[in-house]
């Protein structure tokens, strides 16, 4: 009966996934959404040029990465966490409570977030951390003080902008761009506008003021985008006056659709983010998990790989497609070779 | 008329049949009515169906076909051996290339100003091909060899009417300059258009190398989650419904039993990714990006779909058959394997294959268990590794593409939803034919 015949064939193949459930032969990697298309041309060119396979990368977005990277050590968790910002404290007690102790830090180059809009918008040309602040800031200062923010276009705190209704098309709490984008910006910004000093004055702690600098207005003229890049560009694509928020890469790609603006009077590109002088940069990392090396084939040369001078490098494939360089890439290719711990030790 | 003397109630004048009182009339623009509005939710239907077909074969028909840079190119023993020596190989492959083809361009002596640097924006990610290609044939090596290689994503994007000339701005993507070099190029036809072979037969490519992208290794994936799904839910889903239908005794158990599956059947996809990743990946240690795990998780989802369409096309069987079955002496088990089930087939197979088709086209699941990202590691090598090795699935690449920020990956997205199309109508077809050819009435 061919019945019978199809179960009994599902027994043996159930019997042979327990039973093969061994060795896997290809590094897994997991992250940052930022990081995974420098990952992925790697991994790409590692399969080519290389005799391990293809390693497997998945996106996520840093957090989840990392959460996943400090679940345990074994094949069935991941091998390198892929982040667009430092680990943390928190992270990493997390991570030696799940026994995965020593890790690897790995900075890989820096990435620029820049500011666009529609190529045929008003002219969103010219920002500074103040404006942004204004614009999307959940409580501002206006006439000395501190209120909910009333501002409904650009001309209302800045008359160099254009007479347009605000727009924000900012990254989700998930993404590790959103860290950054609220250092670099919006706390520069309420420190700019004096706002800070007017709440801390006003009696709030230090710690409150700056909590409170974050807070993004909730009416609808900022939002939150979980998703990718392509996400935000779809929504400037239907809104003449919005503003997103992109990596440099991105916009580099896209250049036909967007505009960008400058950043405290430096206009972004890879050249004034490997000088600093492009204010609102971050270095990207990813992470390995020592206990893995020599068992899962292929990772420590994988992270070599990465960070080699043809690859990370100035004139590379990643600095190609949008990464800046790391100007210390050889410290971090000996910390790599020398599989260098985080926390001191080697 | 006769009729007219029946109307005896006063306020109602006697008329013909043929002739329409208010009320008639009434009624019959409200029939008129309904038939409009049915008439219009189907053009409305119809409607957009053909703004969602055109504008999915406007937007992907250019995965389909590639720009392509056809030259002949020799390479030497010595050069080989100094390309393998570096640890960037396919890039030196890569220069190897460049220098050839500027020399074959000089040679034909262009009329605008060019460099290396030009010519390597035009060209996409060639390198692995080469390499490719002389290690499967090392005696090819030292003779010339006629290649068709792919041009860069920009250059596609021109040839193809995505870019023009005036959207153009400088980047180290791509001069306005370099398209002057272009279009002689297309002139003197090394640079053309061709069907793309590799984006029907190839794995996925890294962010920056859109004309190395393809789907076909995505088809492979799909095709043993679809396996592990078929050879599964079928018969756990057919055994399970006979027995709840023609075996099981009617009580509050099998009530509850009921009331789950037809629960399940309405739990959202991604639930069962979650499932999925603590059973399989987490506990029973199976591998992750796995088709195994995939078509596992799958076949939780479908298994409710097939358990309701069978015990339908079981309880769709006239008693009289079962009742004749047992009247000449069969045993139960006898009335429901020789007559009942073969009966039913007909709409087991249906439900089965409209459960796999919803299957193949889901994502949600495939997200938690690694199947969605970079996962290029190509044909597998043999039955188990296609179940085993990390792969991925139609749905899965094609909403991976979606997200990339070269713009030519948004057309291979689109191209990779014809593909998933393709697949599924064909199934449906299938369960259509299927069911026309052994269904019966009574």
């Amino acid at each position: 009966m061919s019945l019978l015949k199809t179960t009994v064939s599902a027994a043996a193949l159930a019997g042979l996934a327990a039973g093969s459930a061994a060795a896997r032969d290809n590094v897994q990697v997991a992250g940052s959404s930022t990081v995974l298309p420098y990952a992925s041309i790697v991994a790409e060119l590692f399969g080519d040029n290389t005799d391990f396979p293809t390693p497997v990368v998945e996106s996520g977005g840093s957090s989840s990465g990392l959460k996943r990277f400090c679940e345990g050590v074994g094949e069935n968790t991941i091998d390198v966490a892929n982040a667009s910002r430092a680990i943390r404290e928190k992270e990493i007690k997390a991570c030696a409570e799940n026994g995965v102790t020593d890790i690897i830090e790995v900075r890989i180059g820096y990435d620029g977030i820049v500011f666009a809009s529609q190529q045929s918008g008003p002219a969103f040309t010219e920002f500074q951390p103040a404006d942004i602040f204004n614009a999307i800031g959940a409580q501002v200062l206006k006439d000395g003080e501190i209120v909910a923010n009333p501002h409904n276009s650009w001309t209302e705190f800045n008359s160099d902008l254009p007479d347009a209704e605000i727009a924000m098309f900012i990254p989700g709490t998930k993404h590790g761009t959103r860290e950054v984008f609220e250092d670099k910006v919006l706390l520069k910004g309420c420190e700019d506008t004096g706002a800070m000093k007017a709440m801390m004055d006003g009696g709030m702690s230090e710690d409150d003021a700056e909590d409170a600098c974050l807070d993004v207005r909730a009416d609808g003229k900022s939002v939150d985008i979980d998703g990718d890049y392509t996400e935000t560009l779809a929504r400037i694509d239907a809104n003449t006056n919005g503003i997103g928020v992109f990596g440099l890469a991105f916009y580099e790609n896209n250049t036909d659709k967007l505009k960008v603006a400058t950043m405290g009077g430096v206009a972004p590109s890879t050249e004034t983010i490997a000088s600093g002088e492009y204010p609102v940069s971050r270095p990207l990392y990813f992470y390995v998990k020592k206990a893995h090396i020599g068992v899962i084939p292929g990772l420590k040369e994988y992270a070599q790989f990465f960070v080699a001078d043809e690859i990370a490098g100035p004139g590379g494939p990643l600095s190609n497609y949008g990464l800046v360089a790391d100007p210390e890439l050889g410290d971090v290719q000996a910390a790599v070779a020398n599989e260098k711990v985080m926390g001191g030790g080697s | 008329m006769t009729d007219a003397t029946l109307n005896t109630g006063g306020d109602r004048p006697g008329s013909s049949l043929a002739t329409q009182d208010a009320r008639t009339k009434r009624r019959n623009r409200a029939e008129a009515r309904f038939k409009a509005y049915g008439l219009t939710a189907i053009l409305i239907g119809i409607f957009f169906l053909v703004v969602l077909a055109v504008s999915i074969i406007r937007s992907g028909s250019p995965a389909f076909t590639r720009t392509i840079v056809g030259v002949e190119f020799t390479i030497t023993q010595p050069q080989i051996e100094a390309a393998e020596g570096e640890l960037f190989k396919t890039k030196a492959y890569q220069t190897l290339f460049i220098d050839a083809l500027k020399q074959q361009l000089d040679a034909r002596g262009m009329e605008m100003e060019f460099d290396e640097e030009s010519i390597e924006r035009l060209l996409g990610k060639v390198g692995s091909t080469l390499r490719e290609y002389y290690q499967a044939n090392p005696g090819e090596i030292g003779t010339p060899v006629s290649f068709e290689l792919a041009a860069s994503s920009r250059v596609d994007g021109y040839l193809n009417g995505r870019l023009t000339r005036d959207s153009v701005k400088d980047s180290r993507f791509l001069m306005a300059a370099d398209l002057d070099l272009v279009d002689a190029l297309q002139e003197a036809g090394i640079v053309r258009s061709s069907l793309n072979w590799t984006f029907i037969t190839g794995a996925d490519s890294g962010v920056d190398n859109p004309g190395g992208a393809g789907i076909g290794a995505s088809v492979v994936g799909s095709f043993f989650m679809m396996l592990v799904v078929l050879v599964l839910s079928l018969p756990i889903g057919v055994a399970a419904s006979i027995y709840l239908e023609e075996f099981a005794p009617q009580n509050r158990f099998t009530d509850l039993i009921e009331v789950n599956i037809s629960n399940l059947a309405a739990v959202p996809s991604i639930v069962f990714g979650i499932l999925g990743l603590a059973v399989f990946i987490q506990f029973a240690h199976l591998p992750q990006s796995a088709p195994l795990v995939g078509g596992l998780v799958l076949t939780l989802m479908t298994l409710p779909t097939i358990i309701i369409s069978t015990r339908a096309s079981l309880r769709a069987v006239p008693p009289s058959i079962r009742d004749a079955a047992l009247g000449v002496g069969a045993s139960k088990m006898q009335s429901v394997f020789h007559h009942v089930l073969p009966l039913a087939m007909p709409g087991i197979l249906t439900g089965t294959i409209i459960g796999l088709a919803q299957a193949l086209g889901e994502t949600a699941p495939l997200l938690l268990i690694g199947m969605v990202g970079f996962v290029a590691r190509g044909y597998p090598d043999g039955v188990v590794s296609g179940f085993m090795d990390p792969n991925s699935a139609m749905p899965a690449q094609i909403y991976t593409w979606a997200a990339r920020a070269d713009p030519s990956f948004y057309e291979k997205a689109w191209g990779g939803i014809i593909v998933l199309l393709v697949f599924l109508l064909t199934m449906n077809i299938i369960a259509i034919i299927l069911r026309r050819r052994f269904e019966r009435r009574w």
